[in-house]
């Protein structure tokens, strides 16, 4: 028994096994707090509202696995909703302003992701700026108020059901099983991870690592773009302070699902874990009538904390080395 | 040395380069031929180092041509380098840690399935298959590279360069971190390559290894190479001479 303990606590896998307990321990405690916890449609309404956050942190979790980080996927959220809705207010059609909304989004993770991989800029202050700019356009387009009113062809992406199934849900499905396959079973997830590794290792094994680290980017803003139509088509309107700080949630999401801040590890699996986890601790907080702020408070402890275990981690592994 | 008038594979001529206000390589040249196991030698920052990484295409020379099979280059990347057979293990291993051993030795070119999976069965094997072949003992396979010591890790990179072969190895400081078995092992691999008709860049501290491997000695200094003599015709004190620079033309 303690040494199979010994044995699960040394795997790789062991932040996911973790992270399970953690869901199993907080389901059986939230539903003897709230009677309505434990119910078929209060499981669906997790994750409904999780999947969101699923999509934005898988995003995020290929940038940190990389060595990487993009705090501009808030931003890049309500900007690619903005240009979706205004595309649809102007009566394009649906599936093109759906294009347009996202090739907006993936435009500034293309920006962001030269700019870091060719001029070698620092991760967290460029996407520092292009969160500021996305953010400044959305508002700036608007004029600060959201847009109201959508066509049903795209209401259906935020609010419809492919039988009992709500459809943001096998949207994140999907992404969560494509996401995973790249990882872990293509080049270009070996490279996300060699990058995150060693970069110099890679670009000197014969590969354009600049053109591997620039579509990182280009990814991530991608599933943030994707994450804001869902999010409009679900509240049918365009907000220009939609996904604000959603960062923080999925870079905490990101690490806590043991994907490594310093790059080189990265876990799919993990980061959906992660997300369960926090969308439930969300659900309890708001079932107990605790305010939700205290979940931000939550995200950021995870994120110092983590960060705290990397930095000894890579002190310890140093010193093997060397 | 009549027989010598053979092209070399390949031959480098007055490279230069400058780190800021440092020269590393104020003019260096030097010829490696097919089937031959040339030593580069030279105290700590003489340039050796810098020189081999012009060849594998990591470093771009300010100035100077690198000819390989008669044809000119004036700088090479990476991916050229590779694709001119040139393969190297680094003195810093050049290693992806966090990963495990056959990803390491197939880093940058993965077998794929159906063009888009990568075959990490196949990559497995291969590994399994090349690292016997080199009598080189890896606990377990599987395990991240950083996890391993550093004879092994050193294995590693051998085992990659040895891999995808080519037409030139280049080993800067092969053993420096390896046991005594562990080296003589690597030792007598170099020794098979340059018998089996490969070029062979040895560089090495060990004058022990380099007399026992190398047909021809390089010696560097401060960025150049000053000479350039048969192990035959020398004893390693006439090297270590030419190293330190207490003497200028060898005997």
């Amino acid at each position: 028994m303690g040494r199979t303990l010994i044995k699960i606590a040394q795997s790789k896998h062991f932040p996911q096994i973790l992270l399970l307990l953690i869901l199993l321990v907080m389901g059986v405690v939230l539903s003897f707090l709230s009677p309505y916890f434990l119910t078929w449609s209060n499981f669906y309404n997790i994750l409904d509202q999780t999947s969101v956050d699923i999509i934005l942190a898988i995003g995020m979790a290929f940038v940190i696995a990389s060595g990487g980080i993009d705090l501009s996927i808030g931003s890049v959220l309500a900007y690619s909703g903005i240009i979706m809705a205004f595309a649809m207010k102007a009566g394009i059609p649906v599936p093109l302003a759906v294009a347009l909304g996202i090739l907006a989004g993936v435009i500034i993770g293309l920006c962001s992701g030269l700019l870091i991989s060719r001029l070698r800029l620092n991760p967290l202050v460029t996407t520092l700026g292009f969160m500021s700019i996305a953010r400044g356009l959305a508002l700036i387009l608007t004029k600060s108020s959201a847009i109201f009113g959508f066509p049903n062809a795209f209401k259906f992406i935020g609010s419809g059901r492919v039988g009992p199934v709500n459809v943001p849900i096998i949207i994140a499905l999907v992404i969560v099983i494509i996401s995973y396959i790249l990882l872990n079973k293509t080049k270009w997830g070996y490279y996300t991870l060699a990058l995150g590794g060693n970069e110099e290792a890679l670009r000197r094994a014969g590969v354009a690592t600049y053109k591997y680290r620039t579509s990182i980017y280009v990814f991530c803003a991608l599933m943030a773009a994707i994450a804001g139509m869902i999010t409009i088509a679900r509240l049918n309107s365009a907000d220009p302070l939609a996904g604000w700080m959603v960062e923080t949630d999925a870079i905490a999401a990101v690490v806590l699902g043991g994907t490594s801040l310093s790059g080189g590890r990265g876990s799919i699996v993990g980061a959906v874990l992660a997300c369960l986890v926090l969308g439930m601790l969300d659900n309890g907080l708001i079932l107990m009538a605790i305010p939700a702020y205290y979940q931000k408070l939550f995200c950021g402890l995870i994120i110092i904390i983590a960060l705290v275990a990397t930095e000894l981690r890579n002190r310890k592994e140093h010193r093997n080395f060397v | 040395m009549g027989e010598r008038k053979r092209q070399p594979f390949l031959q480098v001529k007055n490279i230069k380069k400058s780190f800021g206000r440092v020269e590393a390589l104020r003019g260096a040249d030097l010829e490696v031929y097919t089937g031959e196991i040339l030593a580069i030698v030279g105290d700590n920052g003489a340039g050796k180092t810098t020189l081999i990484k012009t060849l594998s295409g990591v470093i771009r020379p300010d100035s100077g041509v690198i000819m390989i099979e008669g044809k000119v280059y004036q700088e090479l990347n990476p991916r050229q380098a590779l694709d001119l057979g040139i393969s190297t293990v680094y003195q810093d291993l050049s290693l992806v840690n966090c990963r495990d051993v056959a990803t390491n030795i197939f880093l940058g070119r993965e077998p794929l399935r159906h063009k888009f999976f990568v075959d990490k069965r196949r990559m497995v094997a291969e590994a399994q298959e090349v690292l016997q072949q080199l009598n080189l003992k890896i606990p377990d396979i599987h395990a991240e590279v950083g996890q391993l010591s550093g004879g092994q890790r050193q294995g590693v990179a051998i085992a990659r360069a040895i891999r995808f072969g080519g037409k030139l190895l280049i080993f800067d400081e092969p053993t420096a971190a390896m046991g005594v078995q562990e080296s003589a092992a690597v030792l007598s691999l170099i020794r098979q390559l340059g018998q089996k008709g490969y070029a062979v860049i040895l560089i090495s501290h060990n004058m022990y290894e380099v007399f026992e491997l190398a047909q021809r000695i390089s010696v560097m200094r401060q960025g150049k190479v000053v000479s350039t003599v048969s192990t035959s015709d020398v004893t390693p004190n006439d090297v270590v001479a030419l190293i330190t620079g207490a003497s200028e033309i060898p005997s």
